[in-house]
């Protein structure tokens, strides 16, 4: 690595130094264009490899350590009966892994988030991009930001308090239990707002200003504008946006936890509960479960899933970007 | 300047293009006495000027004297700015374009731009010349006719009739100007504003323009802002000579409208001190 450094340090070299009629020594003068040893910088270079070498050795060795139980757990189980098996429940006498049930709840739940998010965080982002003078948008986008400060255990309680016990069974009388999927999800959605909008938002101000000119130029106006000229070519930015914010739908814990229910069963309605995979996580990692034995593993295995489903997100994500993307 | 006298005399030099009589006959736009302010700053003042049909007209002066901000008044792109506003009155076929009740989006259909920089949409060359009869709602039988006819009139068919489907950030900076001149005669405007819009081209690329600008004006308005006489010369009929004026008490720059005349006038028997140091290279 050093040997790299030193080696791409003599193509760049800066004139401020060198070109003086004679070295102190009273040598002849250096070629100006000659190379200088800069220590500062291959420290410097070091010391970002390794920064970046800590973040990807981090996720390899997240992988591995996801990957080992839960290797163990597959060898006690099929893979078949785990993901397409309809009944979880690994603590029972006859025990059973079939994961759809936490599946199904961790699909409604984010459905309903994003159902929540991708609308409402997209309309703040062309709001504050396109609409908001200055100042609005400097007093806005902050307290928007803020939203995504508050501890998600507080939503958790919200969700579970207000949306769930006060507003649907109180207020709305609707034929639901202690929990739903959707009081969960749908703060689940608010609570993913900030970061849908914030980050679209950032994708839009950065479209240059004379493809807008362009447009209304042609007697387009403001809606058509941000709809058919701003918000194509920020595509790839909204994209990575509600990417993030199904990344975290599918991988928040706390609310699903709290509020949307903790029996594991197929969810078939937003008003049903069910224990999402992070709530099963969340609750069995509490519990007592003896490092290797098969419950143990079982949190691994369904982790790993969650990873898999995040991944492949992403992959889609990034297809779909490149087929859609409409650079400037 | 806009009445006709009936045996006006007539300029005519064989290698200009614009041999024009020194009075408009038919005059399209009309600035009345018009300030354009940014804020309290007031960036050009008492301008009065006619636009005659199927005429250029060019704009020059030195940086910081308002012809572009003039010339983005004529549209009403100046509204887009925070703090922009004209008083006076910018009269088109005889209506204040300012004046209440006027859609601006109307406006801009009816008076298209063609800015410094080519700023193509990032979407196929097709859909940048549909792009604009689309939005305004334009009534249109077929549109793979009407981006025919106007890459056609652009001078650009040729060169993209089998790639209409690729993206325009595709084409060389002087192609993307004319499809950017395509796409604003698609929506048929009845004038066209240029901002300086060969500033980023080659020698070749600023030669197509020019021969370009010289068909358009069969059937649009031109006006053109550019910092280049040569070009004034080549291609307008008619040109407006701006300066800055500097204010004694405040130091303030205002850019004022010197001399207007035709082409020839100006550049072989300029009127004004001013205007005869900047076309010989004295000032600017």
């Amino acid at each position: 690595m050093l040997a790299n450094t030193t080696a791409s340090d003599t193509e760049a070299t800066t004139t401020a130094s060198t070109g003086g009629p004679t070295t102190p020594s009273g040598r002849p003068p250096r070629s100006s264009l000659a190379g200088r040893a800069r220590p500062g910088e291959a420290v410097i270079k070091l010391v970002l490899r390794l920064a970046a070498a800590v973040a990807v050795l981090t996720t390899i060795g997240i992988v591995i350590a996801l990957l080992v139980p839960a290797i163990g757990f597959f060898r006690e189980v099929q893979v078949f009966d785990f993901l397409f098996g309809d009944r979880w429940a690994p603590r029972f006498a006859d025990a059973s892994f079939g994961v759809i049930p936490l599946v199904t709840a961790t699909l409604w739940t984010t459905a309903i988030a994003l159902l929540v998010a991708v609308p409402l965080g997209l309309g703040a982002a062309i709001f504050l991009s396109e609409y908001a003078r200055p100042r609005v948008r400097n007093t806005l986008k902050p307290i928007l930001e803020l939203l995504a400060g508050i501890p998600t255990v507080v939503y958790g309680l919200f969700a579970l308090q207000f949306i769930q016990t006060t507003v649907f069974r109180e207020w709305l009388r609707l034929d639901t239990g202690a929990f739903s999927v959707l009081a969960a999800g749908l703060v689940m959605g608010v609570m993913i707002i900030p970061t849908v909008a914030s980050i679209s938002e950032d994708a839009m101000s950065a479209v240059p200003m004379s493809l807008r000119q362009g447009s209304f130029a042609l007697g387009a106006n403001r809606m058509q504008t941000s709809l058919r000229v701003v918000f194509p070519a920020a595509l790839s930015g909204v994209m990575a946006a509600v990417v993030l914010g199904i990344s975290r739908a599918v991988g928040e814990t706390m609310i699903v936890a709290i509020a949307a229910g903790s029996q594991a069963r197929i969810v078939t309605g937003p008003l049903e509960q069910g224990q999402t995979m992070t709530g099963f996580i969340a609750n069995a990692a509490l519990g007592d479960s003896r490092v290797g034995s098969l419950e143990y593993d079982t949190l691994y295995a369904v982790g790993l899933l969650l990873f898999l489903i995040t991944l492949i997100v992403n992959f889609i994500s990034i297809r779909l970007v490149r087929r859609f993307r409409q650079a400037y | 300047m806009a009445s006709a006298p009936d045996n006006a005399p007539m300029h005519l030099h064989a290698t200009h293009p614009g041999q024009v009589p020194d009075y408009i006959a038919r005059p399209i736009m009309r600035v009345e006495n018009v300030d354009v302010y940014y804020g309290d700053f007031r960036a050009v003042t008492e301008v009065n000027l006619e636009f005659g049909l199927h005429e250029i007209t060019a704009l020059i002066g030195p940086s910081g004297c308002g012809k572009s901000t003039l010339l983005r008044s004529l549209n009403r792109m100046n509204d887009l700015i925070d703090g922009a506003r004209v008083d006076g009155e910018i009269l088109f076929h005889g209506e204040n374009i300012y004046s209440k009740g006027v859609d601006p989006i109307e406006v801009r259909r009816r008076i298209g731009m063609v800015f410094q920089k080519p700023n193509p949409f990032p979407k196929s060359i097709y859909d940048n010349i549909a792009y604009g009869p689309r939005v305004t709602g334009m009534k249109v039988e077929s549109m793979d006719d009407l981006v025919e006819e106007s890459l056609t009139r652009a001078a650009l068919w040729d060169e993209v009739k089998d790639k209409l489907k690729q993206s325009a950030i595709g084409l060389s900076g002087g192609q993307q100007q004319r499809l950017c001149i395509a796409r604003a005669i698609s929506v048929r405007p009845d004038v066209i504003l240029m901002d300086e819009p060969c500033a980023s081209l080659d020698p070749i690329a600023t030669m197509r323009i020019e021969d370009l600008m010289q068909e358009l004006r069969e059937q649009y308005t031109i006006v053109i802002v550019t910092h280049n006489m040569q070009q004034a010369a080549r291609v307008a009929d008619r040109t407006a000579f701006f300066t800055a004026q500097v204010s004694e008490g405040t130091g303030a720059r205002t850019g004022v409208l010197v001399e207007y005349g035709t082409t020839t006038q100006i550049f072989e028997d300029p009127n004004d001190q001013r205007t005869e140091d900047y076309i010989s290279g004295r000032f600017g």
